[in-house]
């Protein structure tokens, strides 16, 4: 018994390590999207800034779902252990081939385009290898604890954002930001490859999956998987169900907890970087054992409740929630220090002319609670006052003291709360709904459909809808009339609240409550 | 609740086809429209989501009318 649960701990570690270092391969990519835009995708280029927001926004995550697809059927076909091994050396290569990729100023067009197809090829071993980790986990868990075993590949894509937050900030510190910004960010991508080497060599002695090994023995494995899955009716119905009762909800609840409160606090409440990062780091840090406790209670008590009241609860705290974390930020809510207020002005020669000029000022103050603002504008004067005059650059970014801080802190643990409950049972909640031979296809699809388009999409829109509600308000504004939209900074969460309602009705009504099925 | 199933089905079809009408018509249209950076929202939109919730939950919703989730 000691050694069963001696080698369930190794099959565990070793196949969360693996994918732990993926979801930092996926993540440094995004955290360092800023640098990589400058060094790939130079603005005035439109082609080079299109790439740009398509490899920032949409493809690592769109490709996801074929990535699923193509592993997934290697998986059933020839089983879990290689072909997690396949997605691992090639999300490693990926991404250490990013960080050697020379800049747009030395190979031209060719940078912006070589960037992105290895960004798709990171989404695409991501979207292999979850599946292949998660099935494998399972197969090797006793059924009654299968949600407690599984949970532990549920906090890899947690744990790996956290660290590849914790790589980045790390080499920024260890060097000046000249240095950073010239080589120092390729760095995390650099180091992939070590780390990538070490799950290599711990997986490389692990055995295949002991149901995939009985089955291949019968000779019941799929002779063509994507068929059998998706062409069959029978197995169909429940990937539908997988994708529009759990994980499109899931998705959806976990990129809101994770990812846009990063985004919100950032962009739309204005909170300085390094801040911004702390609060989200000590939030997940804090958040992350709540996903073993919600996979171990799934045994006890089914997976089904704790999923559905995770994004049931998500739905109606989500605009009381972010309308705090707003309102803790917002300056209007605060008492200047008399006299603190301070206006710098500097002309200089705009870097891409002779002849006009950048005007830059500088606004400071000082809140009575501790709390700063700053606010830099650019503008370009041209020298040709006959030309239509480019819109200011503006950046504001906010400081707050340390109790605002916990109280976002707080803030930020409630949505992983959320998160840890709707994402905690899911791997064993999607491995029993299908069956060993076709198991590896049919759970990957919906996970990732869920996760990468429905979830990873969900800052994008997001970001987009209240940038879309601000411009009515500008318009109405500038007409003389009222405001149409009253919180024009929640409106990117009608996205999440409408889908994630859809999600938990058709999970209500739909998934069996048994222990035994969900 | 099959009976219940089998209305929400229709349901299901119904939100599907307008969810692909106003992704596409309604959020899609302008940014093709505009051009520029806003293609990507545009193709997301028109290529990806549309197609995905419209098909997939008009499949999922007539599953439900002809009874394939009754005592699923």
């Amino acid at each position: 018994m000691s050694q069963k649960k001696q080698s369930l701990a190794y099959i565990i570690s070793a196949s969360s390590v693996g994918t732990l270092i993926e979801w930092y391969d996926f993540y440094i990519f995004g955290s360092l999207a800023t640098v990589l835009s400058t060094k790939f995708f130079p603005t005035d280029n439109p082609t080079a800034a299109f790439l740009n927001t398509l490899a920032t926004f949409a493809a690592g995550f769109v490709v996801r779902p074929f990535g699923a697809l193509v592993f997934g059927r290697l998986g059933d076909l020839i089983g879990r252990k290689y072909t997690f091994m396949v997605t691992l050396m090639l999300m490693g290569g990926a991404t250490f081939a990013i960080g050697l990729v020379p800049s747009y100023a030395t190979i031209g067009g060719w940078a912006p385009f070589i960037v992105l197809t290895l960004r798709l090829l990171q989404g695409l071993a991501l979207g292999g290898e979850y599946g292949g980790a998660a099935t494998y986990v399972a197969e090797h868990s006793p059924a009654e604890r299968r949600g407690f075993f599984t949970s532990w590949i549920q906090t890899t894509a947690t744990v790996g954002l956290v660290i590849s937050l914790g790589v980045i900030m790390l080499t920024r510190s260890s060097m000046s930001k000249e240095a950073f910004d010239e080589y120092g960010w390729r760095v995390p991508f650099l180091l992939s490859i070590v780390m990538v080497g070490i799950s290599f060599l711990i997986r490389r002695n692990m055995e295949e999956s002991p149901m995939f090994e009985k089955a291949k023995k019968e000779g019941t494995t799929s002779t063509n998987p994507l068929k059998e899955s998706f062409g069959n009716k029978l197995n169909l119905k429940f990937v539908l169900l997988a994708l529009f009762g759990a994980t499109m909800g899931q998705g959806l609840v976990w990129y809101t907890g994770q990812f846009y409160a990063q985004t919100f606090l950032l962009k739309i409440c204005n909170l300085d970087d390094i801040q911004t990062n702390t609060i989200l780091v000590i939030g997940l840090l804090l958040g992350t054992p709540l996903f073993i406790f919600f996979g171990a209670l799934s045994d006890k008590i089914g997976r089904k409740g704790i999923m559905l009241a995770g994004m049931a609860i998500a739905v109606f705290a989500y605009r009381p929630i972010f309308d705090k974390m707003y309102q803790t930020v917002n300056v209007k809510n605060k008492e200047v220090v008399a006299g603190s207020e301070k206006i710098e002005e500097t002309r200089a020669l705009n870097a891409k002319s002779t002849v006009d000029s950048l005007v830059t000022t500088t606004t400071t103050r000082l809140y009575t609670d501790g709390a700063t603002y700053k606010k830099v504008s650019k503008l370009v004067v041209l020298a040709d006052k006959t030309a239509e005059a480019p819109k200011a650059e503006i950046k504001e970014t906010i400081t707050i003291n340390d109790s605002d801080k916990w109280t976002l802190i707080g803030m930020v643990f409630l949505l992983i709360s959320f998160v840890t409950m709707a994402y905690g049972p899911i791997a064993a909640f999607l491995v029993e709904l299908f069956p060993t031979k076709i198991r590896y296809t049919s759970m990957s699809l919906p996970y990732h459909i869920g996760n990468g388009i429905f979830g990873g999409l969900m800052p994008a829109i997001a970001t987009f809808l209240v940038t879309t509600a601000k411009d009515t308000n500008k318009v109405a504004e500038e007409a003389g009339q009222v405001a149409t939209i009253a919180k024009p900074y929640l409106e990117g969460l009608n996205y999440p609240i409408a889908l994630v309602s859809v999600c938990v009705v058709i999970g209500i009504i739909y998934i069996k409550g048994d222990k035994k099925h969900a | 609740m099959n009976a219940i199933k089998k209305i929400l089905g229709l349901v299901w079809i119904a939100l599907g086809v307008a969810a692909g009408i106003y992704l596409v018509y309604f959020q899609a249209l302008p940014l093709w429209e505009k051009g520029g950076n806003d293609l990507v929202p545009a193709i997301i939109y028109t290529c990806v989501l549309a197609p995905l919730i419209s098909i997939g939950m008009s499949v999922f919703g007539y599953y439900s009318v002809t009874g394939e989730f009754d005592n699923v």
